[in-house]
């Protein structure tokens, strides 16, 4: 699938606190929590994030509570996915387990600006910065990791081996 | 090459003779955990997966803690709805209010974590059940539904860093101290996707609750898992409480370490992390004139018997700064029926501290305790995170029981042996 939209950057150790914060936890709908989104970091994420558009972060992107709500309110925005110089780690699984595409790109996370325009290639990990004409390819997931991605996330992993069972 | 403790214990989990870093595997999981705010979507996502029950009743644990008691009807829903799931389950180890605790300090209490097992939790401080000697580590809510409903997951096999520590500990200096100094040095990636493992004759002398406190917050340096390996303190404090039989694991000699990192510690003061990052750590002397409008003492990082004890050491006789609340939060309801047996309660109430029933709460900035713009407290707890205890004006500092109690008194972050009777 490729997809259109413009880049919100954030900078590096960005945790779920500040995605989603606690106070909104009591309650677990995703297009609830995405109302809420980043809201203690950028006010302005929330209302004026567009379907396609694409977080471009440093290290350590989503550090600190478990909170699948955390991926899910991002997803539920409508954003492409996230491109961050590296991901923490339970971050990491919740989004691959959720179908939220990330990538770990250190060279393109220093490199794009706020509000620039990007062309994603979701499959591939390919973007193309269409102001400036240059193209990144993130780093390729471990093959068992392409292979839950394929499958569309975790959910579907276990319904398969749960039928195989039967 | 030989293999690190945690190598050891995943090879084990994977039905293999040996496992490498990096390599990914699928694991035999012995106990899955969740909370209030995790399992809610967890149970969406295991009836998604088409899920009857789950794989093993004896094998799931839920506590509801961080929203508990209730604090309001969103999050009573979310409690009645695990309710459900554990009656039509029968989960045999499910914690109600009056009887729960927060969970990373009630599993081990339990003895529902051993040495040698894999325990996964939707919570980020599984973490801590590593100074038992097992492998833990936190997962997401998709994780916890598939652990449920298989009894499995998946882990990339991480590669582990030796911390040594050496020295006497200062008084007023412990467990929290030495893992805030770690965190200080490495920062909060410094140990991101790897395994962290304490050693030394520093790690030797410390008690348990010591040990849970380092290993908590290992997720704060973005480790997958920090431990401890177990010893004669760890097999005494699980005598009458463990509720299996239980294989501890030892790393080869020759392991493969990535970095071995020696701290020789006999001068370390109590360690302060300022706002708004766990790695942001000073000595207590640099904290000049903070003022601070609260101060919690409690959590799964320090809310143990031995946190209780140190904070009425510095409490007794005393009275709580007059611009300062302080909430005390025993863990769990035996260490609360300890603290009252012990007489620390008396010490509490009468320094005019409020004691709270075991709950998560202003830990993460869910309730009892949550703070207005500007506001600053200090906490035993594990994160200082913008908004993390309220506002995202507040801020939080974060320390170890002795230095949160001396600043209750004084209104400011205080050295213990400046209130400290001699």
């Amino acid at each position: 699938m490729i997809v259109k939209g413009k880049a919100w950057i954030l900078g590096n150790d960005v945790d779920t606190d500040v995605i989603i914060p606690a106070r909104y936890l009591n309650i677990s709908d995703p297009q609830h929590l995405a109302q809420h989104c980043l809201e203690d970091i950028d006010q302005t994420f929330a209302t004026n994030v567009a379907e396609g558009d694409l977080i471009i972060a440093g290290r350590n992107f989503g550090c600190g509570s478990s909170r699948e709500h955390a991926p899910l309110s991002l997803k539920a925005t409508g954003i492409s996915g996230i491109v961050a110089a590296s991901f923490a780690r339970i971050f990491f699984r919740n989004a691959l387990n959720i179908g939220l595409p990330i990538w770990e790109c250190p060279e393109m996370a220093a490199e794009v600006e706020a509000g620039e325009r990007v062309r994603v290639n979701i499959e591939k990990g390919e973007f193309y910065l269409l102001d400036k004409g240059t193209t990144f390819t993130a780093q390729p997931f471990p093959p068992f990791m392409q292979q839950l991605i394929k499958e569309g996330g975790l959910v579907n992993y276990v319904r398969s081996r749960l039928k195989e069972a039967n | 090459m030989g293999q690190t403790m945690v190598e050891k214990i995943l090879a084990r989990g994977a039905g293999k003779d040996k496992v490498e870093p990096g390599e990914i595997i699928n694991v035999k999981i012995d106990l899955c955990l969740g909370n209030d705010v995790t399992t809610p979507v967890a149970i969406r996502e295991f009836q998604r997966m088409g899920a009857k029950t789950v794989y093993d009743p004896e094998r799931v644990v839920l506590v509801p803690d961080h929203f508990t008691p209730n604090k309001d009807i969103e999050s009573a829903k979310q409690c009645q709805q695990i309710r459900k799931f554990v009656i039509n389950n029968n989960i045999a180890n499910y914690f109600e209010v009056g009887r729960m605790g927060i969970e990373h300090a009630l599993l081990p209490e339990k003895g529902l974590v051993l040495p040698g097992e894999i325990v996964i939790g939707a919570d980020s401080h599984t973490c801590t059940y590593g100074a038992m000697g097992a492998f833990a580590t936190g997962v997401g809510s998709t994780d916890l539904a598939a652990a449920m409903a298989l009894g499995e997951a998946w882990f990339k096999v991480p590669s582990t860093l030796k911390f040594i520590y050496t020295g006497e500990l200062k008084r007023w200096v412990g467990g929290k101290d030495l893992i805030l100094f770690t965190i200080g040095q490495i920062g909060v990636d410094g140990a991101l996707y790897r395994a962290m493992e304490f050693k030394g004759v520093s790690i030797e002398e410390m008690s348990l609750d010591g040990r849970l406190t380092m290993a908590n917050m290992a997720i704060e340096a973005g480790a997958k898992c920090g431990y401890m390996e177990p010893d004669d303190k760890t097999f005494t404090y699980l005598e009458g409480r463990a509720v299996r039989s239980f294989e501890p694991v030892y790393g080869d000699e020759d392991a493969f370490y990535e970095e071995i990192y020696e701290f020789e510690v006999s001068d370390l003061e109590p360690q302060v992390a300022f706002p708004h990052t766990p790695s942001n750590v000073w000595p207590v002397s640099k904290a000049k004139e903070i003022n601070i409008d609260q101060v919690v003492i409690g959590s799964c990082t320090n809310g143990r018997i031995e946190d209780m004890r140190e904070a009425a050491v510095i409490l007794k006789n005393q009275k709580v700064h007059p611009a300062v609340r302080l909430l005390i939060i025993p863990a769990t309801q035996e260490i609360y029926a300890r603290a009252m047996k012990e007489g620390l309660l008396d010490i509490f109430v009468e320094a005019e501290a409020a004691v709270s029933t075991p709950t998560c709460g202003p830990c993460l900035g869910g309730h009892m305790g949550i703070l207005a713009p500007g506001e600053k407290a200090i906490a035993t707890t594990n994160r200082n995170f913008v908004g993390r205890m309220g506002h995202p004006d507040s801020e939080v500092y974060l320390s170890n029981p002795a230095v949160a109690a001396a600043s209750a008194i004084t209104g400011r972050i205080t050295h213990p042996q400046e209130v400290a009777s001699p």
